[in-house]
């Protein structure tokens, strides 16, 4: 696959030069290629009117590249100050190399407090939040005496007051004659401080611009057309109240308690949608109502019959639809033919099988069918699913879960990391799920498709419903309250 | 690497902690060991002596006493697990409860057999021989485990080592020579798991299992084709020199074992502290264990993560087949099929049950090599407990710990898992 | 493509189907040609008939190597490089053909049968070893297989064949039965001990995470010293004989001789049928039933099953059930069927050469079968190579391991013989994982 097709990007010292492109647009491929972890086909790289060749990392940090990934690149059984001096390590020289961590965390201090990256350097990475892992990242590649930082995504999983604090710390680099690169596909942090915007589509550069190019324009070069994330949708004929959560709390793996006495509501034939920066909650409330996760307090009950102590088949069974976050994980068997995967929650249920039977040939003719009505495309209802594109996959799952009879359907981030045409066809399936009766829970971190999906959000943080809003409530007044901010809104 | 953010509402203590857990089962096991073993002491007393044999000064307790006190004392250390701020000490109190247990279940072995001196010189000294080359097998373990490559295959280096030494050190007629020999033995099983583990990316444990079978096979056909039609020839090493320090050689108790010894006990020592050193304050070290816990962590910040890998590896090869030597040039002085008999699953459990650190194994093989040397000792004096149950302590144990029983044993992030990159 | 333990699709018999290659075959070429053609991309087939090759190749090596007569001949290999050629090929072939003709057929003894100098039994003599020893291979190779397939590494076969051994031989002299009955609940007894050794780490693995690879290895060393204290306890021990040993099994519980009515020699016993009716049985399972299709999804994705309602540790307990019965089948089959009595040693190393089995059979119930007939042909024509040429038995366990290090490393062998790449049946059907 060409990932990257004859890309030219010109990077100025000092400046903030803002990669900016869809999911799979090859953004992180080209990064992936500057620092060494990639090896490109054809072209050059020229640093200072220098020219390098970037074969593995080590070669990167020579000439001055320094990366933070979007998956951090932490060990986090490290400490901070191990994690920073790995691969660059302080020694007290020697064959021994003895490790000289005195001098070491004195480094993480200068160059934290240089650039205003508060951190404990003695404390374990795994024990620190989100933000600080990012920070202990940007002073690992600090230390390397770096003068190109790429950021890979930085702001996907940070919370808009983190946001704005990177944003300063940004500044602070460029000050310090830094030049960054800020690979992303968010148009409002773009816009707020880059000193040039290249956009990449398709592995194409399409165009290299100023902050001057308003959201629509860059919006369009992006996607290659205007297109608005405006679902047509009629008002909701609101029914009576399907699922019913009271109370509810829920613990995370660590045993914190991640979801904090959340009451909501939702009615046959409307969208709830719930929003709020990844991580507050939203992905243990969704397992819990679906029994995944033990509740430790309130009530799950759907039409007015608890919940409680059902296992997830049962639930499933009780005409509930279910779209898992992580639908590689989650979502599908990558190894199964797609036939298997559209019946991987009711192999044993007629017409598909019995308790102790498979019907193969039901299920081959059924998944016949839906492949062509889902416009899945595959080489055949018999191939791997793991052969299949992200969008495809996804389709998959939606096809087996809204090719039955639903009285709920349970969305999480349903089109993350998709192209435009299935986030446009998966979104249609949703709102016409909506329109036959059924309640909908939406679960996103993409603002934009909740405000366009939904016709009432609850905006979730720290584990709370913060509020709930209509969709036309302003982005900024949700944005806000999406960070902790004063609501105005109606408790649920 | 989570990405969630995690906002602590509320930090959860659990009431039924680690230490309270093990606590409770430890005090459990003090009474019924005052009750259970006070009752069924005899009447001759229980007597200890440091040497290794039965003569000299002894200590003797009465046999009833001495069950119900070391009872009691066994289930105080519980009971102390309960105690605010037991955690720093959960390691020495648990160490203190097994050992009181332990006790009190000699005395009423010592008080109700005619043979009831115990000489603990001689005990120790059999626990540091069964010990021995699980040590070396355990480190092995830890080499390749901590950078990412599980090292099933110990046992198959075991073997390799122990026919390898035997057979160069007879030709040659130097011990030296054979101990050598067995770390080129240990290497080349090692540098084929490395490589096809590795390079070709095969289950590590699937190589591993293969790997057993293969050494096992081609030493047992060599043996058979060779050794057994002229043993002389080729199988009749000599036994490595033992080497006595000075003063210290005559310590009670500890001299014997630990300075009036082999190469090996020095090695062995000397390993355990030179990879303790080396893995947690050198460059090495860090380098290791990041390779170990998250690959492409180390990898972005210009690591050789394969280099890391087959170099631990090759090294614990030759770690493992030193240990193979301890069977032929130190425990007998012959090779024989399958001598290992399963020991390098035992040095796998050491390494489990020392929870992947050096130290941990020295302390895990050691109280493995206690088992069998009590085991072998209850045999001598007659006693009613099967020995076959004392020898599959050591493997209950390991389930013990894997299973959580007695807090989280966890393995590096990474291990087990190919690294490939991009 | 069937060379995929992963690949769920229709149930295929032993992995003979050539596999798609990556380029097209030439159109106009005949059916032959086409054969060969894809014959030669490295499938499954191929792959696994290579391995034995170099396999056996190897071993040739070591049998040279191993001769001090005609290592000898090399010592003069420049002055007179035609002896030790053909010293080293008349040993070569002298072994493997007496492999050959224990492990299959001998022509000589069929002109015999055929003058009325020799009788039938010597013709069919090589096959009937071969079958009694696969029999318990084909269900140590099930037990791992189906332990795979469902995303466990069952390394505790041996421990498990072991405690079947043990239920089958108590059942076998304690328990006075009639002929029939006594015989089926002898299997019984065995399967129920197995699973029994295998329900431990199931549900170790279910309720605590501990990985079956520790538990199970602890545990087959536990079920090595818990046989020896079986054995000699005063209700088992055989006193009228030498060593440890235990009493004899009745013989109403004794597998039957297929063909004793032809010769008494002909030791093939029923436990071959017993072992093809659980091929059959477990590839159902895993093809047709929904307990198989959960099993299949736990095995390579637990979390995507899961999600979909499936109870991961349920299934995980469930698998390692059904592996340990067919485990303890697999000791049962030994000790009703060929040893008829209790020794330390009895259930030999069936156990883990069952791994092996189940590797080579990449899993699948058919490829374990015939991986089992591979291995015990082996196991019966190295006897024969042992008696007949003074080769010692182990070079066949070498030669087995070797077998399954070349398929387990199809690029080796790809590599080696510069097989055409395409997707080749790893037998890493589960994803690698750490402990």
């Amino acid at each position: 696959m060409l990932a990257n097709d004859h890309i030219d990007l010109t990077v100025e010292p000092g400046e903030i030069h803002a990669l900016l492109g869809e999911n799979g647009a090859g953004k992180s491929t080209l990064m992936n290629v500057l620092y060494g972890l990639v090896q490109p086909d054809q072209g050059e790289i020229v640093i200072d009117g220098r020219r390098v060749e970037c074969h593995a990392p080590q070669d990167a940090i020579e000439a001055g590249i320094g990366m933070v990934h979007q998956h951090f690149m932490l060990v986090p059984v490290f400490t901070v100050t191990e994690n920073v001096m790995l691969g660059a390590e302080q020694t007290h020289g020697g064959p021994v190399a003895a490790l000289d961590r005195r001098r070491a965390r004195e480094r993480v201090v200068e160059v934290s407090r240089e650039y205003g990256l508060a951190m404990d350097p003695d404390a374990i990475v795994e024990d620190l939040p989100v933000g600080v892992q990012q920070r202990i990242e940007i002073v690992k590649v600090l230390t390397r005496e770096v003068d190109l930082l790429i950021l890979d995504e930085p702001t996907a999983v940070l919370t808009p007051q983190e946001i704005d604090d990177l944003l300063a710390v940004m500044r602070a680099l460029q000050a310090a004659g830094k030049s960054i690169v800020f690979i992303t596909h968010k148009l409002r942090e773009v816009k707020a401080i880059a000193d040039r915007i290249t956009v990449i589509r398709g592995g194409r550069v399409v165009a290299t611009t100023g902050p001057e190019t308003s959201e629509d324009e860059l919006a369009a070069m992006m996607v290659g057309r205007s297109v608005s994330l405006a679902v047509d949708k009629q008002p909701a004929q609101l029914g009576e109240p399907v699922l019913e959560v009271a109370g509810l709390a829920v613990d995370d793996e660590r045993g914190h308690r991640a979801v904090d006495r959340v009451d909501l509501t939702v009615h046959a034939g409307e969208v709830l949608g719930i929003a709020g920066v990844q991580g507050n909650g939203q992905t243990e409330l969704v397992e819990a109502i679906m029994g995944l996760r033990p509740v430790v307090a309130g009530t799950v009950s759907l039409r007015g019959r608890s919940l409680a102590g059902r296992r997830t088949k049962q639930i499933l069974h009780s005409r509930v639809g279910y779209v898992p976050e992580d639908r590689s994980v989650d979502g599908l068997v990558k190894e199964f033919t797609v036939a298997e995967n559209l019946v991987l929650n009711m192999y044993d249920t007629e017409p598909f099988g019995t308790r102790f039977m498979l019907h193969r040939d039901a299920i081959t003719k059924s998944a016949a069918d839906r492949v062509a009505r889902f416009d899945v495309r595959t080489s055949s209802p018999q191939a791997p699913a793991a052969t299949l594109s992200g969008g495809n996959q996804q389709k998959v799952i939606v096809a087996r879960e809204l090719t039955r009879p639903l009285t709920l359907f349970v969305a999480a981030q349903p089109t993350r990391g998709l192209d435009v045409g299935s986030i446009e066809f998966i979104h249609r399936q949703i709102i016409h799920e909506r329109d036959v009766g059924t309640a909908v829970l939406l679960v996103s971190s993409e603002l934009e498709e909740v405000l366009a999906l939904a016709d009432r959000v609850a905006v979730m943080y720290r584990g709370r419903i913060h509020a709930v809003v209509p969709p036309d409530t302003p982005r900024e007044e949700v944005g806000l309250l999406m960070a902790g901010g004063s609501t105005s809104g109606e408790p649920a | 690497m989570t990405a969630a953010v995690h906002t602590p509402t509320s930090e959860p203590v659990r009431f039924w902690s680690r230490e309270r857990k093990v606590g409770l089962a430890v005090t459990v096991a003090g009474v019924l060991a005052a009750f259970g073993f006070g009752a069924l002491a005899g009447d001759q007393p229980a007597s200890f002596t440091l040497a290794d044999n039965t003569s000299g000064a002894a200590v003797s307790i009465n046999g009833l006493l001495g069950a119900v006190l070391f009872g009691l004392l066994g289930a105080a250390a519980g009971a102390g697990l309960w105690l605010p701020g037991a955690r720093r000490w959960f390691g020495a109190l648990l160490a203190a409860g097994i050992v009181a247990v332990v006790g009190s279940f000699l005395c009423w072995q010592l008080s109700d057999s005619a043979l009831n001196i115990m000489p603990l010189g001689q005990v120790a000294q059999g626990s540091m021989r069964f010990a021995l080359p699980l040590i070396f097998g355990g480190l092995a373990g830890v080499l390749g485990e901590r950078s990412g490559v599980i090292n099933i295959a110990i046992e198959g280096q075991f073997i390799s080592g122990a026919f390898a030494a035997a057979m160069v050190a007879t030709l040659l007629a130097s011990v030296w020579a054979g101990i050598l020999a067995a770390a080129v033995g240990g290497l080349v099983i090692a540098a084929l798991l490395a490589v096809l583990a590795i390079r070709y990316l095969v289950d590590q444990i699937v190589v591993g299992v293969v790997l057993i079978v293969f050494a096992l096979g081609l030493t047992g056909f060599l043996f058979e084709q060779l050794m057994r039609q002229d043993p002389s020839r080729y199988n009749q090493p000599a036994r490595v020199p033992t080497w006595e320090v000075g003063l210290l050689s005559d310590i009670p108790l500890l001299g014997p074992v630990l300075f009036r010894t082999n190469i090996f006990v020095y090695l062995a020592l000397a390993l355990v502290a030179a990879v303790h050193f080396g893995l947690f304050h050198t460059r090495w070290g860090l380098r290791t264990r990041a390779v170990g816990e998250h690959p492409t962590a180390a990898d972005t910040v210009g690591v050789r993560v394969l280099g890391m890998r087959y170099r631990n590896v090759l090294v614990g090869g030759v770690l493992a087949g030193i240990g193979g030597a301890t069977f032929t040039l130190e425990a007998t002085t012959n090779f024989s099929k399958g001598m290992t008999a399963g020991l390098g699953f035992i040095a796998l459990a050491a390494m489990i049950f020392g929870r992947w650190s050096p130290v941990g194994v020295l302390l895990a093989a050691l109280f493995f090599g206690f088992c069998r040397a009590l085991a072998i000792y209850l045999g001598t004096i007659g006693s009613p407990i099967p020995s076959q149950f004392l020898n599959m302590l050591p493997y209950l144990a390991t389930i013990a710990a894997v299973a959580g029983l007695a807090g989280r044993v966890r393995a590096p992030a990474a291990d087990g898992k190919p690294y490939v990159k991009g | 493509m069937t060379s995929d333990p992963a690949e769920p699709a229709p149930a295929e018999p032993a992995p003979s189907t050539p596999a798609p290659a990556s380029g097209p075959a030439p159109d106009s070429a005949r059916w032959g040609t086409r054969f060969l053609y894809h014959l030669w991309s490295a499938n499954a087939f191929t792959v696994t008939a290579l391995a034995i090759v170099l396999a056996l190749l190897i071993g040739a090596v070591l049998i040279v190597v191993s001769d001090a007569e005609v290592r000898a001949t090399y010592g003069y290999l420049f002055a007179r490089p035609g002896d030790a050629l053909t010293a080293s090929w008349e040993r070569i072939s002298d072994a493997y053909a007496t492999l050959f003709r224990g492990a299959v057929v001998d022509p000589g003894a069929i002109g015999r049968a055929l003058d009325g100098t020799g009788s039938w039994a010597a013709v069919f003599g090589p096959s009937s070893e071969t079958l009694t020893a696969a029999a318990p291979l084909v269900f140590t190779g099930l037990a791992f297989a189906l332990a795979f397939r469902g995303g466990l590494f069952n390394i505790g076969v041996q421990g498990q064949t072991i405690l079947g051994a043990i239920g089958a031989g108590l059942a076998g002299f304690l328990l006075p039965l009639p002929v029939l009955l006594h015989l089926v609940l002898a299997l019984l007894a065995g399967g129920l001990a197995g699973a029994a050794w295998a329900f431990g780490p199931g549900i170790l693995k279910a309720r605590t995470g501990a990985h079956e690879v520790i538990t199970t290895i602890m545990l087959n060393s536990v079920a090595a010293i818990f046989i020896g204290w079986v054995i000699i306890q005063s209700w088992a021990l055989d006193q009228s004989r030498q060593g440890a040993i235990s009493h004899p099994v009745d013989q109403s519980a004794r597998l039957p001789r297929l063909f004793g009515w032809l010769d008494p020699g002909l030791r093939v016993h029923l436990g071959i049928l017993v072992a093809l009716a659980a091929v059959a049985g477990v590839a159902w399972l895993l093809n047709r039933s929904s307990v198989g299709f959960e099993l299949r999804a736990v095995g390579l994705n637990p979390q995507a099953a899961r999600v979909a309602g499936m109870s991961v540790t349920g299934t995980y307990v469930l698998v390692m059930v059904i592996a340990g019965g067919l485990a303890g089948l697999g000791g049962a089959t030994v000790v009703l069927g060929t040893a008829y009595a209790l020794t330390t040693l009895v259930a030999g190393s069936v156990g883990f050469d069952g791994i092996l089995v189940g590797l080579l059979g990449r899993a699948k119930p058919w490829g374990v079968f015939a991986a089992a007939l591979l291995f015990g042909a082996l196991q019966a024509g190295g006897r024969a190579m042992q008696t007949g040429s003074g080769i010692s038995l182990e070079l066949v366990q070498v030669i087995q391991a070797l077998i399954v290090i070349f398929v387990a490393a199809p690029a080796l062998v790809k590599a080696t013989f510069g097989l055409r790449a395409i997707r080749i049946g790893r037998i890493s059907g589960v994803a690698a994982r750490g402990w």
